[in-house]
């Protein structure tokens, strides 16, 4: 016979798969199946009415990887990861320094400083037009009185993917400040008394003291930044379309253009495939990192 | 020497912090200060930066006539409400289990849901495409909202504000004679109530400005939400002048933007909130 805390076990087991049964259905409908069913696509080529698809095997990971747009696209991506992590951080730090600081009028600073995160990125990029209009745009009034002519800079290989960091590293830096604005709030204000007892600068201090204090809020804002540098391309459609001859396409506009322009979904769901690895490798990292944090506590 | 410096130092940094910050400030309302400028200028005048140039409304009602802006703004609240509504029907549900219930598999399964965070609905944008058709959910606000609603960060974040309620309180409440969804109910939402708040802000703010997958899963007025309106409103074919369309631009961010200003303190707090983990 069983016993009532076995019975009792047993309604809590079953309460508990209630539960999460409806969220666990729809994240197998539109996170786990089709994370799945990309990978098993990117191995049949394109089916056509004449010609039904067939398994290709690694076909068209090796047609991806001939194709010399992969490379540039994989290459402007890199870039765009590279210069929009670092320093939409680093600038948020200091955001967050100053507007931690009793300066006057730190309300409009620290305003100021988030609005951008509350604009759709289609929005930011239509007021980036501002900067970027040759011979009429800001930019470009400024260097004029420097004597530069005109320059197109969204129509220029040499400018184009730049024009489009900046703008992610506008939008993104006010809101990476929120986390480090708490972080600092956190800090107890004894340690900063104590620090200039000793003697301290306020380099000092900020270097020895608050830096190493924050670094759980730079990993946590790291791995924001770094999956943001896949996720922000909304602003490709307005500023670039990656143009020129694709001297600003990131991998996921790609993507898009390829499944929804050219129809090419095996070559889509090839390079889906290849992000979504990446951003395994990503994920795994970040939980070894956080399960050795919990051991450490 | 150092006797001299020391006062210097302390009168010159907090001025040159209160400049920069000022400046730094400045450049980051710029973009949105010209397009406030341009907005009621004409169009000849929108990127001439003088002063003396007339103000009108014209701009506004060249906007206002180019679109469908009323279903717009219809298409997206309904979105937002949609998705928040699913969000935390889904989330309180798993997170209370997750929270308060041991049955077996549940830390593997923790751990799969936590791997959404990494399979961003934006990357599988094709195959998610895909199911919406399969289910013939192409084109509808539930379309758009679908794969949003079981959010691995919701689940989460309900899951810690559900841990951190005195379980005593849960002991009264059974004691009263309630069941298990009664002290979801009674104890464990009303609890949770900053949270809720936090999340909804985040999510509201998330979703009025989503666009990707908004374009690639609606093709008609009815279900577009404003983003995608506008980024086929100021398309350069469209030929949309700069002015018409810094309009358009203030018009769209405008609820959001006067949402913000109002309940800043709530809306940062919400950020932090639902940031850390």
């Amino acid at each position: 016979m069983k016993s009532f805390a076995d019975h009792q076990r047993q309604r809590m087991a079953l309460y508990g798969w209630m539960l999460v049964t409806p969220a666990l259905v729809l994240l197998s409908l539109f996170a786990f199946a089709p994370a799945v069913i990309t990978v098993w696509e990117s191995l049949f080529s394109r089916g056509t009415v004449r010609r039904p698809r067939q398994f290709v095997g690694f076909e068209n990971y090796q047609a991806l990887f001939s194709d010399p747009t992969f490379a540039q696209v994989v290459q402007n991506n890199l870039i765009y990861a590279a210069a929009t992590i670092p320093i939409s951080v680093i600038i948020a730090l200091g955001m967050a320094l100053w507007a931690d600081s009793k300066i006057r009028g730190r309300g409009f600073v620290r305003a100021a400083y988030f609005t951008p995160t509350m604009l759709p990125m289609i929005a930011a990029a239509n007021l980036w037009l501002f900067f970027y209009t040759p011979d009429l745009g800001v930019i470009d009034r400024i260097t004029a009185l420097f004597g530069a002519g005109s320059t197109n800079w969204l129509g220029q290989h040499e400018t184009a993917l730049g024009a489009v960091i900046v703008v992610t590293i506008w939008k993104e830096a006010g809101f990476y400040m929120i986390f480090y604005l708490a972080a600092l709030q956190t800090i107890p204000p004894d340690l900063r008394e104590a620090a200039t007892i000793e003697g301290a600068g306020r380099w000092q201090y900020t270097w020895r003291i608050a830096l190493p204090l924050l670094m759980p809020t730079t990993l946590f804002v790291l791995v924001n930044a770094l999956i943001n540098s896949v996720k922000l391309i909304d602003h490709l459609f307005i500023l670039t379309k990656g143009g020129p001859d694709n001297a600003s396409k990131l991998v996921l506009y790609w993507i898009w253009e390829m499944a929804f322009a050219f129809f090419d979904n095996p070559a889509a769901a090839a390079m889906t495939t290849l992000v979504l690895a990446v951003l395994a490798i990503v994920a795994g990292l970040q939980f070894r990192f956080l399960e050795r944090r919990i051991h450490y506590r | 020497m150092t006797a001299l410096a020391t006062p210097l130092r302390r009168s010159a940094l907090p001025a040159l912090d209160t400049i920069g910050a000022w400046l730094l400030a400045i450049v980051w309302v710029a973009p949105l200060l010209f397009a406030f400028w341009a907005a009621f200028r004409t169009p000849a005048a929108a990127l001439s930066f003088d002063l003396s140039s007339p103000l009108t409304l014209n701009n506004f009602a060249v906007a206002w006539a180019g679109a469908p802006w009323p279903r717009y703004f219809f298409n997206t609240w309904l979105l937002v409400t949609v998705i928040l509504a699913g969000q935390f029907t889904l989330c309180t549900l798993a997170g209370y289990a997750f929270a308060r219930f041991s049955f077996p598999g549940r830390d593997v399964l923790f751990i799969l849901i936590l791997m959404q965070l990494f399979i961003l609905p934006e990357v599988l944008i094709v195959e998610n495409y895909a199911m919406v058709s399969r289910l013939g959910l192409f084109d509808t606000t539930l379309g758009i909202g679908a794969p949003y609603m079981a959010s691995a960060f919701g689940i989460f974040l309900m899951r810690q504000a559900f841990k951190s309620v005195p379980i005593e309180l849960e002991e009264a409440a059974r004691v009263e004679g309630c069941g298990w969804l009664g002290v979801l109910w009674r104890v464990y939402v009303p609890a949770a109530r900053p949270t809720y708040l936090a999340y909804a802000l985040v999510s509201v703010s998330t979703h009025w400005n989503n666009f990707l997958w908004p374009l690639v899963v609606t093709n008609s007025n009815s279900t577009r939400p404003l983003t995608v309106g506008l980024s086929l409103f100021g398309a350069p074919e469209s030929g949309v002048n700069i002015a018409v369309i810094s309009a358009a631009t203030l018009m769209t961010i405008a609820p959001l933007l006067i949402g913000f200003l109002i309940f800043q303190r709530q809306f940062i707090q919400a950020f932090l909130r639902a940031g850390i983990r």
